[in-house]
């Protein structure tokens, strides 16, 4: 398996849709083969329409504020002792996380479609806080299906949803968090993709979807590229770049632009989710050595019995929480050109602490997974390294969470 | 020899009906329920189709996923749904049965080795909802070397080109789906609509066996009867839901079910 230089990955599968050959394809019943395929045709046309680019450039410079700011973290270097330590605060962007790109790219192609309707899926609640306010924003009638124990657990993002004048269906089978909130979306889109465009919250999914979004996401990495560039003068000789994982969206676009680099440069670490210390149930697929598996429409490493029933995960946070994982990071594993590692809640959570204590920033549970790492890491680089943390969305959602987990000081004192 | 499945199609041609195909969930709401079920029913089903219950299952509504919910819950195991196969197969050994379910139960199990399970437990078709065409072409073939009928499903969304593509590589019966639903829901298209696009279909191959499933009730079955066979799934697993939660026997009540829709197309 291997990966080549000059294509983008997202374009990397084969004819039926396949990276390496087995990660990923469309796995789906026969209704939803003319959706996907139309689909696919119209970004296949776009993706390559200069008006469609500058249209799509106008948004993200405009409503979702791009470029989101590239930041030193001084004083987090000096406590760590090691290589010196950024973050691309992502979460700047027009609602608070990454995956406005994406919700962004989906409603602009449902406006080219003629759809009236979007409907998706979300475990943090970003995804379905950003797909309201893009539909909103482009005059398309919105639905979210959610985990009964994820609109419990994030309730400012749902609050947000509805205020943004989407519906939001909770979804109470299996365990109730994003991977049944996917399930249920599909489904509803079996029921009704002739009026209605869906968006997947990550680079999950039927291979188009996968596509789209590492397309919308990739906006993260071309911002840091020229951000390095300003700032060191030309590509670090020794940078790392530590992200979250959980489908694999915000990680994949933020290490895109630097694919063709030698790992031995630029070197790509994800961090799922380990679940909590004491728990044998994990969202780490990569990390924990699943099986290959098909969830959702691709085939990709996931956890699941012997039977091939997809087993339950465990994780504080909620956008972190799900069994399989994106067929890129599949084949970026399988390439070898990315690292995976777990982080477990405690430690996120301890990582959280540190990061509020030292800086001015408050990422989410999911980028505390990457802070944990990152910290962990750096005390023993040399100071040349450049470590880069995509802060990936703020904390604001995760308030209730924190303070149960941690006490009320951390949610007030910033 | 000719697969059990062509043999009930044409025993229901001879009678001037449509072949009655159920659906239930293997392990639903038990292993030995489950096996009580098919034996009671198969007097009057002429094929029976059963699932392998799935956690993940995109394309079911809410009535199947209770019923796989159920048996996954109550312990079903892919080598139980063989048992109960084979157990059926000892009572009655000239009823088709249909395995039906998800590619990753297969793909875990290996091909070739749930392949060979099908043949000695005697199972003579699948159908597998997240495997298309052109994706399932390799599988078909092996399919077709164990003489066990792989069905192609086929949905409204189905282009024309497509539609030809798929029948002419397809084995003797095909699965047309009504309408744009999961499993269960409600019939949002008339039956005389149904049948247009059923005919439409019909014509590219006749000699093909074309069923039609999802949203199919002891109301709409009888309007549906040109067709070589009609489906009936969530009606049935409804049935087991409604009678587990009246404490009533779901092997009666399910039998009688299958009485009256048989009874709707004589
Ligand atoms: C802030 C944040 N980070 C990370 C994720 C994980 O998703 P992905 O791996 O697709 O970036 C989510 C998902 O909801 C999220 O909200």
């Amino acid at each position: 398996m291997k990966l080549k230089k000059g294509i983008p990955v997202i374009d990397q599968g084969n004819k039926l849709g396949f990276w390496g050959g087995k990660f990923g394809g469309n796995f789906v019943p026969e209704t939803l083969k003319k959706p996907i395929e139309d689909l696919e045709v119209l970004f296949n046309k776009l993706k390559k329409d200069k008006k469609f680019i500058q249209e799509r450039d106008k948004y993200f410079k405009n409503w979702i504020g791009v470029p989101t700011r590239f930041i030193k973290l001084e004083n987090l270097s000096r406590h760590v002792g090691g290589a010196q330590i950024w973050s691309k605060v992502v979460s700047d962007a027009n609602g608070g996380a990454h995956k406005v790109y994406n919700a962004t790219v989906h409603c602009l192609l449902a406006k080219r479609s003629g759809k009236k309707v979007i409907i998706g899926d979300t475990g943090a609640g970003y995804a379905g806080k950003m797909l309201s306010m893009a539909a909103k924003k482009f005059g398309l009638k919105c639905k979210i299906f959610m985990g009964a124990k994820d609109i419990a657990r994030q309730q400012p993002n749902v609050k947000a949803m509805k205020k943004n004048g989407a519906e939001v269906v909770p979804v109470y089978s299996g365990s109730q968090t994003l991977v049944d909130a996917v399930s249920e979306c599909m489904r509803f889109w079996v029921a009704n993709c002739d009026t209605t465009a869906m968006c997947v919250g990550s680079t999950v999914g039927p291979a188009v979807f996968v596509r789209i979004c590492g397309w919308s996401t990739s906006q993260i990495s071309r911002e840091l590229k020229v951000q390095l560039i300003d700032e060191f003068g030309s590509i670090p000789k020794k940078l790392k770049l530590y992200n979250c994982v959980g489908g694999g969206s915000s990680s994949f676009g933020f290490w895109n632009e630097f694919m063709d680099y030698d790992k031995k440069q630029c070197e790509f670490i994800g961090i799922e989710a380990g679940g909590p210390a004491k728990s044998k149930k994990h969202a780490a697929p990569l990390t924990y050595g699943s099986k290959i598996g098909i969830l959702h429409g691709a085939a990709q490493y996931v956890n699941q019995n012997s039977d091939g029933q997809i087993e339950e995960t465990e994780s504080i946070s909620a956008g972190l929480d799900y069994p399989g994982i994106s067929p890129l990071h599949c084949f970026l594993k399988d390439t070898k050109r990315a690292r995976y590692t777990a982080a477990s809640d405690e430690q996120a959570l301890e990582a959280y602490k540190l990061v509020t204590r030292f800086e001015k920033l408050r990422p989410s549970l999911e980028p505390s997974h990457a802070f944990a790492v990152a910290i962990s890491e750096s005390k023993k680089l040399s100071k040349d390294t450049i470590v880069v943390v995509n802060s990936c969305g703020d904390a604001y959602k995760d308030r209730g969470i924190l303070e149960k987990r941690l006490g009320k000081k951390y949610v007030k004192s910033n | 020899m000719l697969n059990p499945i062509s043999i009930a199609f044409k025993k229901a041609k001879q009678e001037n009906r449509p072949a009655l195909l159920t659906y239930t969930v293997a392990g639903d709401s038990s292993k030995k329920q489950s096996l009580r079920i098919l034996k009671s029913i198969s007097k009057n089903a002429d094929i029976l189709e059963l699932g392998v219950p799935h956690n993940t299952p995109v394309a079911d509504g809410s009535q199947i996923q209770t019923s796989a919910y159920r048996a996954i819950k109550n312990g079903i195991k892919v080598n139980d749904i063989f048992k109960i196969v084979k157990d059926f197969k000892k009572f009655d050994k000239n009823k088709p049965v249909i395995l039906m379910g998800y590619y990753n139960m297969i793909f875990q199990y290996g091909e070739n080795k749930f392949l060979n399970k099908c043949k000695l437990s005697g199972v003579n078709g699948l159908i597998i909802v997240d495997l298309p065409w052109p994706e399932n072409k390799n599988f078909a073939k092996k399919c077709k070397k164990k003489s066990i009928y792989f069905i192609q499903l086929l949905s409204p969304t189905t282009t024309k080109i497509r539609l030809k593509k798929i029948i002419k590589d397809s084995h003797p019966m095909n699965y047309f789906i009504s309408m744009l639903s999961t499993t269960g829901g409600k019939l949002k298209v008339s039956p005389n609509d149904i049948l247009k696009n059923y005919s439409k279909i019909k014509r590219i191959d006749p000699k093909k066996e074309i069923v039609i499933g999802f949203g199919i009730t002891e109301k709409t079955i009888g309007k549906l009867r040109p067709a070589d066979g009609l489906v009936v799934g969530s009606a049935i697993c409804k049935e087991i839901s409604r009678s587990l939660k009246h404490r009533q026997n779901p092997v009666t009540n399910v039998s009688k079910l299958v009485k009256k829709l048989k009874s709707k197309i004589l």
